[in-house]
């Protein structure tokens, strides 16, 4: 009987509809695999080189502030500048964005004012005035509660039959969570033009990868819910934006979402309040360095003749005095803040008699103190 | 006119609001091709379409979640979550974004949904299927809590619920889903959210009450009135934030004496902020202690034992005596 258990219930593999790749178009060393480059316009090449600069040097510059006591906690995003700005290079104008709180590089190429961002993190819910006409959401704390909101936006999106798609971001931390899975398979049953985009850098705070999840990949993950999931080179700008213009694509044409895995490293700190020292080898971020995503693209640029080292020290200048600027507009306006009484302002459209109340104690509270 | 159940009048909200205006969804577990377990969604898949009436995979979180999505693009989602004990999972994204939205972006996008579940207990159910925790909702700031205590009511209250530019939660007292009827209006008929009413007028007492608790209060008004001469003034407040002061305390101060009447829970009840701002508004007016007939600090019990909890007319009676005796 022992022998023939195995014969009970024969096996067969189930033929699934995707398989799950992996994209690497410039390795490391700045080498190309012609064969897979995209054709991406020179001045678009040249922009996405000068965002990945000045969002690097505004992280490094956020991070001074901070430790100067300027600024208050924020997550940097130091060695992830390809992962965002090679996904949103490939957005069009009214796509969607929707935002974790790792993703400065994309939101200021979607448009988001540095000195706003400057102004959230001081302190100031001034800093989240989004334009009327901006498809960008504001910054999302709660770790993969965003991703509902990307799935049920682009439920609407198709609902009112528009040709946009909504991108979202997120971390390999994410993916244990529950509204991940809810929103994934949503996106999934329901065929909206989702872009899940996840950034795997490796760490959640102080949990690597391994321990986040049994899974080989994130990507695989997408399988679950039908739907294509790709893991690329998060550090190759050329692959993430291959995969995702791909995608997008796809959603377009009413093939619904895709997720893609964007392997990088955190190459900060978690946030600002956070030491990784207490748990991560430094040889590890050594190795990581090596890996530096704006290095390698700029060896690409200079290759196709559209960089030269001139170039960059200029641009270098000109980013340095671009954030020069962005801290003295931020300065200006952290004098002109208004009145703090501004808190009941946007809790309801209108607001309650106990709040008028509330609000009237508050500032009769602070005309006696002036006084 | 019509005599209609609760059930049906707000089938009848949803049906006209769908109607006026296509971006009025309906979404949440079973609503489509089921019509919703408790039929409040009937006919409105055949009519709609599967587009509008959304059958969502069985997830609560991702149920509030969606919807805040598809309100930030001007979508106006009524969604469903089956049962108010499980609106926990769903909780987060009801605090989290649908109450910040609006202050996060400076007034750029403005959550206009509804949360519709059925609360509390009185029909035989399994547990987390009779509970009554409104005020966790109520205390989050940012949402609206309205709870209405009859079908013409639940009607009117709907449709404005639906076309509040806020966040609303709107819970309904299922014991009186199919309980009695009430003439209801074919034609267009609002409720303003805030606002409370006083249904009964009176002298010597007044009671504060709001969803399946009117009944039994009124009942109980009848019964002082008969028995003891005591003229009872009941105010229904139908939405609990913003809660509405004004009637409760003009009422209170010419009464002097009042009873509050929730299923809740007592302490931290809506009953417990009612009572705060009574102290803060009519301290001098009060010729006794502001009396609680509420459910007791447990777990609601299963439904063998789920009348002791709740509180019915006898115990209304009971505690209004106590308060008039004082």
């Amino acid at each position: 009987m022992v022998e023939k258990q195995g014969k009970i219930m024969p096996k067969k593999e189930i033929d699934l509809e995707y398989k799950i790749e992996h994209l690497s178009i410039l390795n490391q060393d700045g080498e190309l695999d012609s064969e897979l480059e995209p054709d991406i316009p020179d001045d678009l090449l040249v922009k996405m080189h000068r965002m990945m600069l000045l969002t690097r040097r505004f992280d490094e510059r956020m991070l001074n502030l901070q430790r100067q006591g300027k600024m208050g906690t924020f997550a940097p995003i130091k060695g992830q500048e390809a992962s965002q700005i090679g996904a949103v290079a490939a957005m069009e104008e009214n796509d969607w964005l929707v935002p974790s709180f790792r993703e400065m590089a994309a939101e200021v190429w979607r448009g988001k004012r540095m000195e706003d961002m400057l102004l959230v993190y001081a302190g100031f819910n001034e800093g989240g005035f989004i334009p009327e006409k901006s498809h960008s959401l504001p910054v999302c704390i709660p770790v993969a509660t965003q991703l509902l909101h990307a799935a049920g936006l682009a439920y609407a999106v198709k609902y009112k039959k528009e040709n946009n798609i909504v991108m979202v971001f997120f971390g390999d931390g994410a993916t244990s969570e529950g509204d991940f899975h809810e929103s994934l398979n949503f996106a999934g049953v329901f065929q909206t033009p989702t872009l899940f985009i996840c950034q795997n850098n490796h760490w959640a705070i102080s949990i690597r990868r391994s321990k986040q999840t049994r899974s080989k990949t994130i990507a695989q993950k997408a399988l679950a819910y039908g739907m294509p999931g790709i893991q690329v080179d998060g550090n190759d700008i050329l692959a993430v934006y291959s995969a995702t213009k791909d995608a997008a694509d796809r959603a377009r044409s009413g093939k619904g979402p895709t997720l893609i895995e964007c392997v990088t490293y955190r190459m900060s700190v978690h946030t600002t309040a956070d030491d990784p020292s207490k748990y991560r080898d430094e040889k590890e971020v050594k190795e990581w360095e090596a890996r530096d995503p704006i290095i390698r693209f700029q060896k690409y640029l200079k290759n196709k003749n559209l960089l030269s080292d001139n170039d960059i020290e200029k641009l270098e200048e000109e980013v340095k005095s671009e954030i020069k600027n962005v801290i003295k507009t931020w300065e200006n306006k952290m004098k002109e803040m208004g009145d703090p009484a501004d808190m009941f302002t946007f809790q309801y459209a209108e607001m309650p008699p106990y709040l008028v109340s509330q609000k009237e104690e508050m500032e009769k509270m602070k005309s006696e103190a002036n006084a | 006119m019509s005599k209609m159940t609760m059930v049906e009048a707000i089938n009848l909200a949803l049906k006209q609001e769908m109607e006026k205006d296509e971006d009025v969804i309906v979404l949440g577990e079973d609503v489509g091709v089921d019509g919703g377990v408790f039929r409040v969604t009937k006919g409105l898949w055949e009519k709609f379409g599967e587009d509008r009436v959304i059958d969502t995979p069985l997830a609560e979180s991702m149920i509030a979640g969606v919807s805040i999505g598809m309100a930030i693009h001007g979508l106006k989602p009524v969604c469903e979550i089956q049962f108010s004990g499980f609106s926990y999972i769903s909780f987060h994204q009801m605090e989290a974004h649908a109450a910040r939205y609006r202050g996060r972006s400076l007034g750029r996008f403005s959550i206009q949904m509804v949360l519709r579940c059925p609360y509390g207990g009185g029909v035989r159910a399994l547990e987390h299927h009779s509970e009554s925790r409104e005020v966790y909702y109520a205390h989050t700031p940012g949402l609206k809590t309205v709870i209405p205590s009859g079908p013409r009511k639940a009607r009117a209250l709907l449709v404005s619920a639906i076309r509040d530019p806020d966040p609303v939660i709107f819970y309904e007292p299922k014991a009186i889903y199919r309980a009695f009827r009430e003439e209801v209006p074919e034609e267009e008929e609002t409720f303003s959210i805030g606002q409370s009413e006083v249904v009964r007028e009176g002298k010597d007492l007044t009671f504060i009450t709001y969803g399946a608790m009117l009944r039994p209060t009124l009942d109980a008004a009848e019964i002082l009135e008969e028995k003891d001469g005591i003229k009872a003034e009941v105010i229904d407040l139908l939405t609990i934030s913003p809660l509405d002061d004004e009637k409760f305390t003009k009422s209170a101060q010419k009464t002097g004496r009042v009873v509050i009447v929730h299923e809740a829970h007592r302490s931290f009840g809506p009953g417990a902020e009612v009572v705060a701002r009574l102290v803060e508004k009519s301290f001098l007016y009060l010729e006794a202690p502001i009396g609680r007939v509420t459910g007791y600090d447990v777990v609601i019990p299963l439904y063998q034992r789920e009348k002791d909890y709740i509180p019915d007319v006898k115990r209304i009676v009971r505690g209004a005596r106590e308060t008039l005796d004082f």
